[in-house]
């Protein structure tokens, strides 16, 4: 009940966040509505790659979230939080892999495609069990929570901060790029795992089904949006700003450092790895792609320029520079990277608290 | 300053501390022997520098210490081995008969009742005063029950009465980081009182002080004594005289003389090394 109302509390105080949280609802009824009801020969008609396309902006906006909370809030900045996000990702790929069953090109009922042409004969023991949906769920989270946990257990209690720390997953996320793309690896080596059919029986290519992961990726974010709200609400989140603003002076009053970074590192690889799981189904494949160390660099840009330690900023800007990329890649491919290069580098100089930094002065101005 | 010790009120036991604290939890140190921290034998070398050289000191429990010394005679790393930042080559350190300081990391230590003021004042500059207070108070610090803690009426009328006490009532709501370079001086001393500790270790309180900042200070750190140990480490004679009852001078990592003000004053070797004389 208490707890209730701290949450309760910490939304009415935070305008962002009821802004998100009403777009993202409104977002859940249009959507449906406007690509299932209204009939395609309608100008007012939403194509379906558009709700997928936008759901792919919610799932790198749930990643953003994971990235704000450890850097906006806890001053980690994570070069590599993609590696949690392709884990996840990975996870639920091996799902999509044994549902495809027999249809395969190669017709194995068992084996993946990949597999019958390396000519592996038996399953690979960490792919039993990926068959079933709960088995594969409980690895979206687990697998990038006990690997934050390994990583981050290390690096904090050796007292790795700053650029070190930030160099260090760097090199996480390259390495497990390098070791995915080998196929003895067991995960599809470059290519990575495709051809998805059916998510729980549901045919994946249907506009039913968009909608539906649509939808699901709306309340995983909402979700996710309020969970972190909460614990940066609490006397925790005060703890980790503490963290971030002086850290010997908070372990000189009585807490362990350590253990609260990594928490809160653990839980946004986690929030992480359910936002790759989401962009999996979507987008129709995972390869070690993801692990590139850009896209890591890419989702820091996203959270810079959309706005630091706000949560809701993270999102605007992992949406609003991937729209830009969309376009861009589209129009101008060439000149993207420079494009994101100047963005991040005009947000740095000219909007240090982001766009959304910019709604607030307007407001007074008016006022 | 005016003050002299006899104005200055009384130093000694008012209330004898017990070595038991209202609000944690953890290990209460064994005072029956009336000596609350023990620093036996201390040396500490830097690349072949030895910052602490065979150094021993014995703080009694409820008395107010204050230590001086030219730069570089070690003072700051003696705190720093007694609050775990940094580990001796040799020696020991005991916080009452039981507890082996050099055993504990810094926020175990900072559990068990040592508090820490630094030289420079480090408050956390993007919370409130109050924020300030409620994160150093006293209380279960583990990360589960903090996410989960929310604070009863008693933890609030103690924030407020340490907001009294070190006087920044008014700016409760403000940002720790707008605060004066004096208050935030006082924010830390009140976030010490927040902790609850049984010793107060205090760096340098009055450096960039106003006289009148400096004189509420000094009453501050008199009439915490008794109740806590206090350590006080300060380059400001006029500031030691008003508030000493014993003085501790160290010299190249070694106590050099201890004693009342006036008898280290006049201590031939002192004169030589520190005052100049």
């Amino acid at each position: 009940m208490k707890n209730q109302s701290l949450l309760l509390s910490a939304l009415k105080a935070d305008r962002g966040g009821q802004v998100l949280l009403g777009l993202l609802a409104i977002a859940a009824v249009a959507v449906p509505v406007f690509n299932l009801l209204v009939p395609e020969s309608s100008f007012f008609h939403l194509s379906t790659y558009t709700v997928t396309l936008f759901g792919k902006y919610l799932c790198y906006g749930l990643l953003a979230i994971a990235v704000d909370l450890v850097w906006g809030y806890c001053g980690i900045l994570s070069l590599g939080h993609t590696a949690f996000f392709a884990l996840g990702g990975y996870a639920i790929g091996m799902y999509l892999m044994r549902q495809i069953g027999p249809r395969g090109v190669y017709g194995d009922p068992i084996l993946p495609d990949f597999m019958v042409f390396l000519n592996w004969k038996e399953l690979p023991w960490f792919w039993e069990g990926m068959n079933h949906f709960p088995v594969a769920m409980l690895m979206v989270v687990l697998v990038p929570g006990l690997l934050a946990l390994g990583f981050g257990w290390l690096a904090f209690r050796s007292r790795v901060t700053g650029v070190y720390l930030s160099i260090m997953t760097q090199a996480l996320t390259f390495a497990l790029l390098l070791a995915f793309f080998r196929n003895e690896m067991g995960f599809g080596g470059n290519n990575g795992l495709t051809d998805f059919k059916e998510l729980l029986g549901f045919d994946l290519k249907t506009p039913g089904m968009r909608v539906a992961l649509f939808i699901t990726t709306v309340i995983a974010l909402a979700v996710g949006y309020i969970g972190c709200r909460y614990v940066i609400a609490s006397r925790l989140g005060r703890v980790v700003q503490a963290v971030r603003d002086a850290e010997g002076r908070t372990r000189f009053i009585g807490y362990k450092v350590e253990s609260y970074k990594l928490w809160i590192w653990v839980f946004s690889a986690a929030l992480a790895g359910i936002a790759g799981a989401l962009y999996v189904p979507q987008v129709g494949i995972i390869n070690p792609g993801e692990f590139a160390p850009i896209n890591s660099i890419e989702v820091v840009i996203w959270v810079a320029v959309g706005g630091r330690g706000t949560l809701y900023g993270a999102v605007a800007g992992a949406v609003l520079v991937n729209y830009a990329k969309t376009w861009f890649t589209a129009a101008f491919p060439e000149i993207w990277l420079y494009a994101l290069g100047a963005l991040f580098v005009g947000a740095t100089l000219f909007l240090p608290k982001g766009v959304v930094g910019l709604i607030p002065a307007r407001k007074v101005k008016t006022a | 300053m005016s003050t002299s010790p006899a104005t200055t009120g009384p130093v000694g036991l008012r209330t004898k501390p017990t070595g038991k604290r209202r609000s944690t939890n953890a290990p209460s140190p064994d005072l029956s022997h009336n000596i609350i921290l023990y620093v036996e034998g201390v040396t500490k070398s830097f690349d072949g520098f030895k910052a602490l050289n065979d150094l021993s000191i014995y703080i009694e429990t409820g008395e107010l210490r204050c230590i001086i010394g030219p730069n570089g005679a070690g003072k700051t790393t003696m705190m720093d081995v007694i609050t775990g930042k940094t580990t001796p080559d040799t020696g020991s350190v005991w916080f009452g008969q039981t507890i082996d300081l050099l055993g504990l990391t810094e926020p175990e230590i900072a559990q068990a009742g040592i508090g820490r003021k630094f030289q420079k004042p480090t408050v956390f500059p993007e919370h409130s005063v109050f924020e300030n207070l409620e994160l150093a108070m006293a209380c279960d610090k583990s990360v589960w029950k903090i996410l989960f803690a929310k604070l009863n009426a008693l933890q609030r009328e103690r924030i407020d009465e340490v907001l009294g006490i070190i006087g920044l009532k008014d700016q409760r709501f403000g940002k720790a980081g707008a605060l004066s370079h004096g208050q935030k001086q006082w924010l830390e001393i009140g976030m010490l009182l927040m902790q609850d500790p049984l010793v107060l270790l205090v760096d340098e309180p009055v450096a960039g002080m106003t006289p009148q900042e400096t004189e509420r200070t000094a009453e501050l750190l008199v009439s915490l004594a008794g109740k806590h140990s206090v350590v006080v480490v300060e380059h400001d004679m006029n500031f030691v005289r008003s508030i000493a009852r014993k003085v501790t001078v160290l010299h190249e990592g070694h106590v050099l003389a201890e004693g009342s003000m006036d008898e280290v004053q006049n201590d031939p070797q002192v004169k030589r090394v520190y005052l100049g004389e």
